[in-house]
């Protein structure tokens, strides 16, 4: 049976860019290959974390959605343990809300408050001088 | 010996109307509570990063209920300190 979570992986800043995409198409690999489908996977980037986690206090958010048999997401996280570069991982299943929420959020209609707030029109003008 | 006058001021006025407390979430029509937005979760705070009790906010059991969960979620995921001094 097919069920929709997302996961937020946490890796350590150290790794660059080209070391995040390796890793996560390992896991989405690891993923498509029980029947799962993708909704969404997205990078978040580097951020600051609220408390050190592991002696850092920075690190590189990624977020992905998708639906997959219920087993495959132990197999999953078994993997993020076994990886050092994972610093902390959050699977959550989601209910129908919460498919909405997301639906409606990649069409742009919600987002996080900091992007629901729009940014106030600078006008800008040019003095030509004379 | 105090005068009746006196009396009538130890005891609260049961006059102060306070306004209506409603749930925020009820009102505006929201039906998930995004973990990953620590900004809006912030404003269930307070200075201490500790979840604000239904009684001050106003919140419906049933989506304090989800509110902690996100908010705790959202410490999990250190997007929200656990413990803190002057969050905002």
């Amino acid at each position: 049976m097919l069920k929709h979570y997302e996961t937020v992986i946490i890796f350590s800043p150290i790794l660059g860019e080209e070391d995040v995409k390796k890793s996560v198409s390992r896991y989405i690999k690891l993923l498509t290959d029980q029947g799962a489908t993708i909704t969404e996977e997205r990078n978040w980037g580097l951020k600051q974390l609220a408390y050190p986690i592991k002696g850092k206090s920075n690190g590189i958010y990624y977020i992905t959605e998708y639906a997959a048999p219920t087993a495959s997401v132990l197999k999953l996280e078994t993997e993020f343990r076994r990886d050092e570069n994972v610093i902390r991982f959050l699977t959550t299943s989601l209910d129908k809300f919460g498919i909405e929420y997301n639906d409606r959020r990649r069409a742009g209609l919600t987002g996080t408050s900091k992007k629901r707030k729009e940014p106030k029109q600078e006008v800008i003008t040019v003095k030509e001088e004379a | 010996m105090a005068a009746k006058t006196d009396i009538k001021y130890l005891t609260a006025s049961k006059l102060i109307q306070h306004r209506k407390k409603y749930c925020f979430f009820k009102k505006s029509g929201i039906k998930y509570i995004d973990y990953k937005d620590p900004e809006f979760l912030k404003t269930f705070l307070n200075e201490q990063g500790k979840i604000l009790p239904r009684r001050l906010t106003g919140t419906s059991l049933k989506y304090q209920r989800k509110l902690s969960q996100a908010i705790k979620r959202s410490r999990q995921l250190a997007l929200l300190p656990y413990v803190t001094d002057l969050m905002k």
